[in-house]
């Protein structure tokens, strides 16, 4: 059983020869401690497109990678983050940003959040309005007095048989 | 009665929304160089290393640019496809081979045969970079003028091709007899 379950690792470095590898560049950090310093904080707002759920930052993907390269090239000739992002986001889209713009498709997003928290606080307080209007205090009336005496006469009758 | 209506409406809601989600591919990217002009490039090709090719060689003629590479395992998947494709003669497929070994490229050339009128050659991305490629294979359709009209990103399998490729090239190429 458990040689079975090494069978798919044996057969992945079996194979290993026949795979072809991408061309990766070895990624250079920029001599210039400004630059790098720019770029891990730029490319914490930028997707990595390959993996999607890593920022450029994090990501160890060949693109990212690429991408890292090209901005410090940009950073290099002088660009600002904002000629860099609008670089980015002309080739790739808004989906290259990691935190999504405002623009009309993403209200939603980015309001409705808030649209359910004040509907909550809504509904909480009505609620809350519809069971305060339930108690009504309502005076008794002679007969429910005199039957309430009645009842509190009684006790320390009962407590002393 | 509306007590017990408010729940189920909620339900439904989100249970449409859902549903739309679940169809929806999260790699699948809307391209934003659809009607925008080809990335100008100029690069050397893979077959005949001397010589160089650029979008601009292309200019008159509706082509398809494919982004391919040795080490991609889908590119192999589409193609012998392609290779059919390429026989009908409907449209010139050039490739883009990207960050590919050169002699890794040419074996698989070799080896699958080549339905590239010719493949340009992207060693470090940066061409890629400009088109938005973010995943091999991906297929762009460039219109007489230069623009990209189309893109498929995935294998481009004979569905795909029928149905989304051929319509766009036929649209652009009557185009051109008018």
């Amino acid at each position: 059983m458990t040689r079975l379950r090494l069978l798919p690792i044996l057969l992945i470095f079996l194979l290993a020869p026949v795979i072809k590898a991408q061309v990766q560049e070895e990624e250079v950090p920029s001599d210039d401690p400004v630059i790098e310093q720019r770029l891990q904080n730029l490319s914490k707002e930028l997707r990595c497109l390959q993996c999607q759920n890593q920022t450029l930052a994090d990501s160890p993907a060949g693109l990212a990678a690429d991408l890292r390269r090209e901005i410090r090239i940009q950073m290099k000739a002088g660009k600002s983050d904002k000629e860099i992002i609008a670089f980015l986001t002309q080739r790739y889209g808004d989906f290259i940003l990691y935190k999504p713009r405002v623009t009309y498709t993403t209200y939603l997003l980015w309001f409705g959040p808030f649209i359910l928290l004040l509907g909550g606080l809504y509904l909480l307080f009505h609620y809350i309005k519809q069971r305060r209007d339930l108690i009504t205090e309502k005076p008794l009336s002679a007969d429910e007095h005199r039957r309430a005496e009645e009842l509190l006469a009684s006790l320390p009758g009962k407590e002393t048989t | 009665m509306l007590r017990y209506l408010i729940p189920l409406v909620i339900f439904v809601v989100l249970a449409v929304f859902l549903a739309i989600g679940l169809t929806r591919d999260p790699h699948e990217l809307k391209s934003v160089l659809i009607n925008k002009p080809a990335p100008t490039f100029r690069v050397p090709q893979l077959k005949a290393s001397d010589k160089t090719i650029s979008n601009e060689d292309m200019r008159g003629k509706v082509w398809l640019l494919n982004v391919w590479a040795s080490w991609c395992v889908a590119c192999r998947e589409e193609h012998p496809y392609l290779i059919e494709y390429a026989k009908s003669g409907v449209v010139p497929i050039y490739g883009l081979n990207y960050k590919d070994r050169r002699e890794d490229a040419l074996a698989t050339l070799d080896e699958l045969g080549d339905p590239y009128t010719a493949s340009a050659v992207d060693l470090d991305g940066r061409v890629g970079i400009d088109f938005g490629v973010y995943g091999a294979p991906e297929t762009y359709v460039i219109d007489q003028g230069g623009t990209i009209r189309f893109k498929y990103v995935g294998p481009m399998m004979p569905d795909v091709w029928k149905e989304k490729i051929l319509p766009v090239v036929q649209e652009l190429n009557r185009g051109t007899a008018k």
